[in-house]
Protein backbone atom coordinates (compact mmCIF):
# COMPACT_ATOMS: atom_id res chain seq x y z
CA UNK A 1 0.00 0.00 0.00
CA UNK A 2 1.44 3.45 -0.98
CA UNK A 3 1.90 6.40 1.22
CA UNK A 4 -0.63 8.22 -1.01
CA UNK A 5 -3.27 5.06 -0.74
CA UNK A 6 -3.15 5.55 3.06
CA UNK A 7 -3.65 9.42 3.41
CA UNK A 8 -6.99 8.85 0.77
CA UNK A 9 -8.08 6.23 3.42
CA UNK A 10 -7.42 8.84 5.99
CA UNK A 11 -8.89 11.71 4.06
CA UNK A 12 -11.84 9.81 3.41
CA UNK A 13 -12.34 8.66 7.20
CA UNK A 14 -11.90 12.28 8.17
CA UNK A 15 -14.84 13.09 5.61
CA UNK A 16 -16.75 10.64 7.57
CA UNK A 17 -15.85 11.71 10.95
CA UNK A 18 -16.78 15.21 9.79
CA UNK A 19 -20.01 14.39 8.06
CA UNK A 20 -21.22 12.15 11.62
CA UNK A 21 -20.17 15.42 13.86
CA UNK A 22 -22.53 17.68 11.79
CA UNK A 23 -25.50 15.24 12.22
CA UNK A 24 -24.67 14.82 15.94
CA UNK A 25 -23.76 17.88 16.97
CA UNK A 26 -25.88 19.39 19.98
CA UNK A 27 -25.32 22.97 19.05
CA UNK A 28 -26.74 24.25 16.35
CA UNK A 29 -24.00 27.01 15.33
CA UNK A 30 -21.35 23.96 16.08
CA UNK A 31 -23.35 22.42 13.69
CA UNK A 32 -23.26 24.42 10.99
CA UNK A 33 -19.30 25.03 11.38
CA UNK A 34 -18.76 21.38 11.29
CA UNK A 35 -20.84 21.62 7.93
CA UNK A 36 -18.45 24.30 6.90
CA UNK A 37 -15.40 21.61 7.86
CA UNK A 38 -17.12 19.53 5.81
CA UNK A 39 -17.17 21.37 2.28
CA UNK A 40 -13.31 21.73 3.09
CA UNK A 41 -12.23 18.55 3.07
CA UNK A 42 -14.88 17.58 0.19
CA UNK A 43 -12.66 20.12 -1.79
CA UNK A 44 -9.51 18.03 -0.92
CA UNK A 45 -11.29 14.87 -1.93
CA UNK A 46 -12.27 16.53 -5.37
CA UNK A 47 -8.27 17.51 -5.29
CA UNK A 48 -7.46 13.71 -5.08
CA UNK A 49 -9.94 12.74 -7.39
CA UNK A 50 -8.01 14.95 -9.97
CA UNK A 51 -10.91 17.36 -10.76
CA UNK A 52 -9.50 20.64 -9.37
CA UNK A 53 -12.81 23.05 -11.32
CA UNK A 54 -15.20 21.18 -8.93
CA UNK A 55 -12.73 21.26 -5.66
CA UNK A 56 -12.50 25.36 -6.43
CA UNK A 57 -16.60 25.46 -6.84
CA UNK A 58 -17.19 23.29 -3.43
CA UNK A 59 -14.41 25.18 -1.28
CA UNK A 60 -15.91 28.59 -2.36
CA UNK A 61 -19.24 26.83 -2.24
CA UNK A 62 -19.92 24.06 0.20
CA UNK A 63 -17.34 25.83 2.47
CA UNK A 64 -17.57 29.21 2.29
CA UNK A 65 -20.98 30.71 0.96
CA UNK A 66 -22.83 27.89 2.52
CA UNK A 67 -21.20 28.47 5.52
CA UNK A 68 -22.17 32.09 6.06
CA UNK A 69 -25.60 31.58 4.34
CA UNK A 70 -26.15 29.01 7.02
CA UNK A 71 -24.88 30.99 10.07
CA UNK A 72 -27.17 33.81 8.91
CA UNK A 73 -30.24 31.77 9.12
CA UNK A 74 -29.31 30.40 12.24
CA UNK A 75 -28.50 33.98 13.69
CA UNK A 76 -31.88 34.90 12.57
CA UNK A 77 -33.54 31.65 14.30
CA UNK A 78 -31.74 32.52 17.55
CA UNK A 79 -29.11 29.68 17.61
CA UNK A 80 -28.95 29.80 21.10
CA UNK A 81 -32.66 30.01 22.10
CA UNK A 82 -33.05 26.24 20.33
CA UNK A 83 -33.02 23.30 22.64
CA UNK A 84 -32.55 20.58 20.37
CA UNK A 85 -32.57 18.19 23.35
CA UNK A 86 -35.90 19.01 24.55
CA UNK A 87 -37.00 18.54 20.57
CA UNK A 88 -35.61 14.69 21.20
CA UNK A 89 -38.26 12.32 18.51
CA UNK A 90 -40.02 9.74 20.29
CA UNK A 91 -38.06 5.85 20.03
CA UNK A 92 -40.15 4.74 17.00
CA UNK A 93 -39.89 8.13 15.26
CA UNK A 94 -36.00 7.60 15.41
CA UNK A 95 -36.07 3.88 14.69
CA UNK A 96 -38.10 4.48 11.74
CA UNK A 97 -35.31 7.32 10.71
CA UNK A 98 -32.85 5.56 10.92
CA UNK A 99 -34.21 2.10 9.27
CA UNK A 100 -35.26 4.56 6.22
CA UNK A 101 -31.56 5.74 6.04
CA UNK A 102 -30.17 2.58 5.90
CA UNK A 103 -32.46 1.35 3.44
CA UNK A 104 -31.48 4.25 1.42
CA UNK A 105 -27.95 3.90 1.45
CA UNK A 106 -28.33 0.14 0.93
CA UNK A 107 -29.89 0.67 -2.24
CA UNK A 108 -27.84 3.52 -3.30
CA UNK A 109 -24.49 1.16 -2.70
CA UNK A 110 -26.29 -1.80 -4.39
CA UNK A 111 -27.31 0.71 -7.58
CA UNK A 112 -23.77 1.73 -7.63
CA UNK A 113 -21.81 -1.64 -6.85
CA UNK A 114 -23.97 -3.25 -10.16
CA UNK A 115 -22.66 -0.47 -12.66
CA UNK A 116 -21.72 -1.97 -15.44
CA UNK A 117 -18.08 -1.88 -15.98
CA UNK A 118 -16.92 0.39 -17.96
CA UNK A 119 -19.25 2.43 -16.22
CA UNK A 120 -22.11 4.49 -19.25
CA UNK A 121 -20.84 7.72 -19.69
CA UNK A 122 -21.22 10.49 -22.45
CA UNK A 123 -17.93 12.50 -21.43
CA UNK A 124 -16.29 11.41 -24.30
CA UNK A 125 -18.71 12.96 -26.52
CA UNK A 126 -18.90 15.73 -24.62
CA UNK A 127 -15.16 15.94 -24.55
CA UNK A 128 -14.98 15.63 -28.37
CA UNK A 129 -18.08 18.42 -28.71
CA UNK A 130 -15.86 20.34 -26.49
CA UNK A 131 -13.00 20.30 -28.17
CA UNK A 132 -14.53 19.99 -31.74
CA UNK A 133 -14.29 23.32 -33.81
CA UNK A 134 -16.34 26.19 -32.15
CA UNK A 135 -14.82 25.75 -29.07
CA UNK A 136 -11.54 27.50 -28.94
CA UNK A 137 -11.36 27.10 -25.03
CA UNK A 138 -7.92 25.27 -23.35
CA UNK A 139 -10.39 24.03 -20.29
CA UNK A 140 -12.50 21.16 -21.41
CA UNK A 141 -14.55 21.52 -18.15
CA UNK A 142 -15.34 24.99 -19.33
CA UNK A 143 -15.91 23.88 -22.55
CA UNK A 144 -18.02 21.51 -21.47
CA UNK A 145 -20.11 23.50 -19.67
CA UNK A 146 -20.52 26.53 -21.77
CA UNK A 147 -20.46 24.88 -25.32
CA UNK A 148 -21.74 21.86 -25.19
CA UNK A 149 -24.56 21.74 -22.39
CA UNK A 150 -24.79 25.39 -22.57
CA UNK A 151 -28.30 25.37 -22.23
CA UNK A 152 -27.90 23.34 -18.20
CA UNK A 153 -25.78 25.75 -18.07
CA UNK A 154 -27.75 28.79 -18.71
CA UNK A 155 -31.02 27.64 -16.48
CA UNK A 156 -28.78 26.71 -13.62
CA UNK A 157 -28.17 30.80 -13.41
CA UNK A 158 -32.26 30.87 -13.59
CA UNK A 159 -32.46 28.69 -10.94
CA UNK A 160 -30.29 31.01 -8.56
CA UNK A 161 -32.38 33.86 -9.71
CA UNK A 162 -35.65 32.07 -8.71
CA UNK A 163 -33.82 31.60 -5.36
CA UNK A 164 -33.57 35.09 -4.73
CA UNK A 165 -36.93 35.54 -5.41
CA UNK A 166 -38.16 33.25 -3.15
CA UNK A 167 -36.05 34.60 -0.15
CA UNK A 168 -37.12 38.26 -1.20
CA UNK A 169 -41.10 37.29 -1.23
CA UNK A 170 -40.53 35.99 2.37
CA UNK A 171 -40.18 39.44 3.97
CA UNK A 172 -42.91 41.33 5.63
CA UNK A 173 -45.51 43.27 2.65
CA UNK A 174 -44.70 47.07 4.52
CA UNK A 175 -40.53 45.99 3.68
CA UNK A 176 -41.44 45.39 0.01
CA UNK A 177 -38.57 47.18 -1.90
CA UNK A 178 -36.52 47.89 0.90
CA UNK A 179 -33.02 47.02 1.84
CA UNK A 180 -32.25 43.64 3.31
CA UNK A 181 -31.51 43.79 6.91
CA UNK A 182 -27.71 45.03 7.65
CA UNK A 183 -25.03 42.00 7.91
CA UNK A 184 -22.93 43.32 10.78
CA UNK A 185 -23.59 46.13 14.12
CA UNK A 186 -23.66 49.71 13.36
CA UNK A 187 -20.03 50.38 14.70
CA UNK A 188 -17.76 47.23 13.35
CA UNK A 189 -14.57 46.03 14.80
CA UNK A 190 -11.45 47.71 13.93
CA UNK A 191 -9.85 44.94 13.05
CA UNK A 192 -12.67 43.82 10.75
CA UNK A 193 -12.69 47.40 8.81
CA UNK A 194 -8.97 46.62 7.76
CA UNK A 195 -9.43 43.40 7.43
CA UNK A 196 -12.22 44.39 4.74
CA UNK A 197 -10.20 47.41 3.32
CA UNK A 198 -7.09 45.20 2.93
CA UNK A 199 -8.18 42.11 1.41
CA UNK A 200 -11.58 42.81 -0.86
CA UNK A 201 -9.91 44.70 -3.09
CA UNK A 202 -7.13 41.59 -3.30
CA UNK A 203 -10.16 39.20 -3.26
CA UNK A 204 -11.68 40.76 -5.73
CA UNK A 205 -8.94 40.84 -8.41
CA UNK A 206 -8.66 36.62 -7.80
CA UNK A 207 -11.59 36.79 -8.17
CA UNK A 208 -11.60 38.29 -11.84
CA UNK A 209 -8.34 36.27 -12.48
CA UNK A 210 -10.16 32.76 -11.60
CA UNK A 211 -12.86 33.69 -14.41
CA UNK A 212 -10.46 34.95 -16.83
CA UNK A 213 -8.02 31.98 -16.38
CA UNK A 214 -11.16 29.24 -16.40
CA UNK A 215 -10.97 29.59 -20.09
CA UNK A 216 -7.65 28.30 -20.52
CA UNK A 217 -7.23 26.23 -16.70
CA UNK A 218 -8.67 25.36 -13.66
CA UNK A 219 -11.20 28.19 -12.35
CA UNK A 220 -14.15 29.84 -14.49
CA UNK A 221 -17.25 32.10 -13.81
CA UNK A 222 -19.26 30.04 -11.06
CA UNK A 223 -16.10 30.31 -9.05
CA UNK A 224 -14.60 33.61 -9.90
CA UNK A 225 -18.53 34.93 -8.87
CA UNK A 226 -18.45 33.27 -5.64
CA UNK A 227 -15.37 35.18 -4.61
CA UNK A 228 -16.44 38.36 -5.72
CA UNK A 229 -19.43 37.69 -4.24
CA UNK A 230 -17.53 37.06 -0.64
CA UNK A 231 -15.53 39.91 -1.21
CA UNK A 232 -18.78 41.91 -1.27
CA UNK A 233 -20.10 40.16 2.04
CA UNK A 234 -16.90 41.35 3.73
CA UNK A 235 -17.48 44.77 2.78
CA UNK A 236 -20.99 44.88 3.60
CA UNK A 237 -20.24 43.31 7.04
CA UNK A 238 -17.00 45.80 7.73
CA UNK A 239 -20.09 48.28 6.99
CA UNK A 240 -17.92 49.90 4.02
CA UNK A 241 -20.89 49.64 2.02
CA UNK A 242 -24.49 49.11 2.33
CA UNK A 243 -26.49 46.96 0.50
CA UNK A 244 -28.97 48.12 -2.12
CA UNK A 245 -32.59 48.52 -2.11
CA UNK A 246 -33.92 45.48 -3.82
CA UNK A 247 -36.11 47.29 -6.03
CA UNK A 248 -32.81 48.94 -7.61
CA UNK A 249 -33.20 48.98 -11.04
CA UNK A 250 -29.29 48.43 -11.47
CA UNK A 251 -29.59 45.60 -8.95
CA UNK A 252 -32.16 43.59 -10.61
CA UNK A 253 -30.69 44.36 -14.43
CA UNK A 254 -27.24 42.86 -12.55
CA UNK A 255 -29.04 39.65 -11.74
CA UNK A 256 -30.51 38.71 -14.92
CA UNK A 257 -27.70 39.64 -17.36
CA UNK A 258 -26.30 36.68 -17.26
CA UNK A 259 -29.19 34.46 -18.25
CA UNK A 260 -30.48 37.19 -20.62
CA UNK A 261 -26.73 37.77 -22.38
CA UNK A 262 -26.39 33.76 -22.70
CA UNK A 263 -30.13 33.51 -24.00
CA UNK A 264 -29.61 36.60 -26.44
CA UNK A 265 -26.58 34.76 -27.88
CA UNK A 266 -28.22 31.33 -27.75
CA UNK A 267 -31.35 32.61 -30.08
CA UNK A 268 -28.88 34.93 -32.27
CA UNK A 269 -26.52 30.94 -32.86
CA UNK A 270 -30.00 29.62 -34.17
CA UNK A 271 -30.58 31.93 -36.88
CA UNK A 272 -26.57 32.71 -37.41
CA UNK A 273 -24.74 29.50 -36.80
CA UNK A 274 -27.58 26.82 -37.57
CA UNK A 275 -28.63 25.69 -34.29
CA UNK A 276 -29.81 26.89 -30.98
CA UNK A 277 -26.96 28.03 -28.45
CA UNK A 278 -24.53 27.26 -31.54
CA UNK A 279 -21.56 29.64 -31.36
CA UNK A 280 -20.17 31.09 -34.70
CA UNK A 281 -16.20 29.04 -34.91
CA UNK A 282 -14.73 32.43 -35.83
CA UNK A 283 -15.41 33.86 -32.59
CA UNK A 284 -16.67 30.91 -30.18
CA UNK A 285 -13.94 31.88 -27.75
CA UNK A 286 -14.78 36.18 -27.33
CA UNK A 287 -18.76 35.33 -27.43
CA UNK A 288 -18.31 32.41 -24.64
CA UNK A 289 -16.12 35.04 -22.69
CA UNK A 290 -18.17 37.80 -22.72
CA UNK A 291 -21.28 35.29 -21.48
CA UNK A 292 -19.47 34.20 -18.41
CA UNK A 293 -18.39 37.92 -17.72
CA UNK A 294 -22.14 38.53 -17.65
CA UNK A 295 -22.32 35.40 -15.36
CA UNK A 296 -20.04 36.22 -13.07
CA UNK A 297 -21.64 39.32 -12.38
CA UNK A 298 -25.28 37.85 -11.97
CA UNK A 299 -23.87 35.37 -9.64
CA UNK A 300 -21.85 37.13 -7.66
CA UNK A 301 -25.38 39.33 -6.99
CA UNK A 302 -27.23 36.38 -6.54
CA UNK A 303 -24.84 34.75 -3.71
CA UNK A 304 -24.82 37.96 -2.07
CA UNK A 305 -28.55 38.62 -2.22
CA UNK A 306 -29.49 34.62 -0.84
CA UNK A 307 -27.35 35.81 1.67
CA UNK A 308 -28.56 39.17 2.96
CA UNK A 309 -32.17 37.66 3.17
CA UNK A 310 -35.71 38.94 2.63
CA UNK A 311 -36.20 42.97 2.84
CA UNK A 312 -36.25 44.75 6.07
CA UNK A 313 -37.94 47.60 7.30
CA UNK A 314 -37.67 48.48 11.43
CA UNK A 315 -41.01 48.04 12.81
CA UNK A 316 -42.21 45.89 9.85
CA UNK A 317 -42.62 42.05 11.46
CA UNK B 1 22.69 21.41 -5.80
CA UNK B 2 19.58 19.33 -6.41
CA UNK B 3 20.65 17.52 -3.19
CA UNK B 4 21.12 21.31 -1.52
CA UNK B 5 17.40 22.23 -2.59
CA UNK B 6 15.91 19.08 -1.12
CA UNK B 7 17.60 19.18 2.04
CA UNK B 8 16.62 23.17 2.20
CA UNK B 9 13.07 21.81 1.42
CA UNK B 10 13.14 18.84 3.69
CA UNK B 11 14.04 20.86 6.88
CA UNK B 12 11.79 24.15 6.25
CA UNK B 13 8.58 21.27 5.65
CA UNK B 14 9.75 19.41 8.55
CA UNK B 15 9.77 23.03 10.62
CA UNK B 16 6.80 24.18 9.20
CA UNK B 17 4.85 20.51 10.50
CA UNK B 18 6.37 20.72 13.72
CA UNK B 19 4.74 24.52 14.02
CA UNK B 20 1.39 22.65 13.06
CA UNK B 21 1.71 19.97 15.16
CA UNK B 22 2.18 22.46 18.15
CA UNK B 23 -0.19 24.66 17.26
CA UNK B 24 -2.94 21.64 17.14
CA UNK B 25 -1.74 20.31 20.15
CA UNK B 26 -2.06 23.98 21.93
CA UNK B 27 -5.35 24.28 20.75
CA UNK B 28 -6.80 21.07 22.35
CA UNK B 29 -4.81 21.21 25.47
CA UNK B 30 -4.51 25.18 26.02
CA UNK B 31 -7.26 25.76 29.26
CA UNK B 32 -8.39 29.45 27.92
CA UNK B 33 -9.57 30.63 24.27
CA UNK B 34 -6.91 33.24 24.31
CA UNK B 35 -3.96 30.94 24.91
CA UNK B 36 -5.48 28.71 22.24
CA UNK B 37 -5.96 31.75 19.61
CA UNK B 38 -2.07 31.81 20.07
CA UNK B 39 -1.43 28.65 19.59
CA UNK B 40 -3.65 28.42 16.85
CA UNK B 41 -1.64 31.42 15.13
CA UNK B 42 1.54 30.06 15.56
CA UNK B 43 0.88 27.34 13.05
CA UNK B 44 -1.06 29.97 10.54
CA UNK B 45 2.01 32.05 10.62
CA UNK B 46 4.94 29.96 11.38
CA UNK B 47 3.84 26.94 10.09
CA UNK B 48 2.45 27.83 6.36
CA UNK B 49 5.56 30.30 6.46
CA UNK B 50 8.09 28.09 6.48
CA UNK B 51 6.28 25.50 3.97
CA UNK B 52 5.85 27.57 1.87
CA UNK B 53 9.36 28.78 2.33
CA UNK B 54 10.19 24.90 2.09
CA UNK B 55 8.03 24.98 -1.50
CA UNK B 56 9.79 27.91 -2.87
CA UNK B 57 13.26 26.69 -4.79
CA UNK B 58 10.87 23.56 -6.09
CA UNK B 59 8.54 26.05 -7.89
CA UNK B 60 9.95 26.43 -11.78
CA UNK B 61 8.57 29.66 -12.67
CA UNK B 62 8.66 33.14 -10.77
CA UNK B 63 5.11 33.93 -11.05
CA UNK B 64 4.40 30.58 -9.40
CA UNK B 65 6.82 31.69 -6.52
CA UNK B 66 4.91 34.42 -6.35
CA UNK B 67 1.64 32.80 -5.72
CA UNK B 68 3.10 31.00 -2.94
CA UNK B 69 4.11 34.18 -1.44
CA UNK B 70 0.65 35.63 -1.81
CA UNK B 71 -1.10 33.13 -0.31
CA UNK B 72 1.04 32.55 2.58
CA UNK B 73 0.47 36.86 3.12
CA UNK B 74 -3.27 36.50 2.28
CA UNK B 75 -3.37 33.67 4.71
CA UNK B 76 -1.45 35.58 7.48
CA UNK B 77 -3.82 38.66 7.44
CA UNK B 78 -7.16 36.87 7.61
CA UNK B 79 -5.80 34.78 9.93
CA UNK B 80 -4.69 37.71 12.31
CA UNK B 81 -7.73 39.35 11.58
CA UNK B 82 -9.83 36.60 12.54
CA UNK B 83 -8.13 36.13 15.87
CA UNK B 84 -8.29 39.74 16.54
CA UNK B 85 -11.92 39.70 15.99
CA UNK B 86 -12.56 36.66 18.03
CA UNK B 87 -10.39 37.96 20.79
CA UNK B 88 -12.79 40.92 20.47
CA UNK B 89 -15.71 38.71 20.99
CA UNK B 90 -14.15 37.03 23.77
CA UNK B 91 -13.22 40.21 25.88
CA UNK B 92 -17.27 41.55 25.34
CA UNK B 93 -18.01 37.97 26.38
CA UNK B 94 -16.28 38.30 29.85
CA UNK B 95 -17.72 41.92 30.61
Amino acid sequence: MSIQTFLDIALALLVIGVAVWTIVARDLFVAVVAYAVYGLFLALVWIRMYAPDVALTEAAVGGGVTGVLLVAAGKRLDMSAIDIDRQKPSTTLAILAAGCSILFAGVLMIVILSLPAPAPTLAPQAAAAASGPGAGLGNPITAVLMSYRSFDTMLEKVVLILAVVGVWSVGADQAWGAAPAPFGPDRPYDALVFLAKALAPVGAIIGFHIFWTGADAPGGAFQGGALLAAMWMVALMARLIELPRIDARWLRLALVAGPAVFLAVGIAGAMLAGSFFAYPSAFAKPLILSIEAFMVLSIAVALTMLVAGPPYRKGAP
Amino acid sequence: MSTAIDAFTIVCVAAGVFFYVAGTVGLLRFPDSPSRLHALTKADNLGLGLVALGLLPREPSVLGALKIVVIWALVMLSGASTAQLIGRVLRRGRR
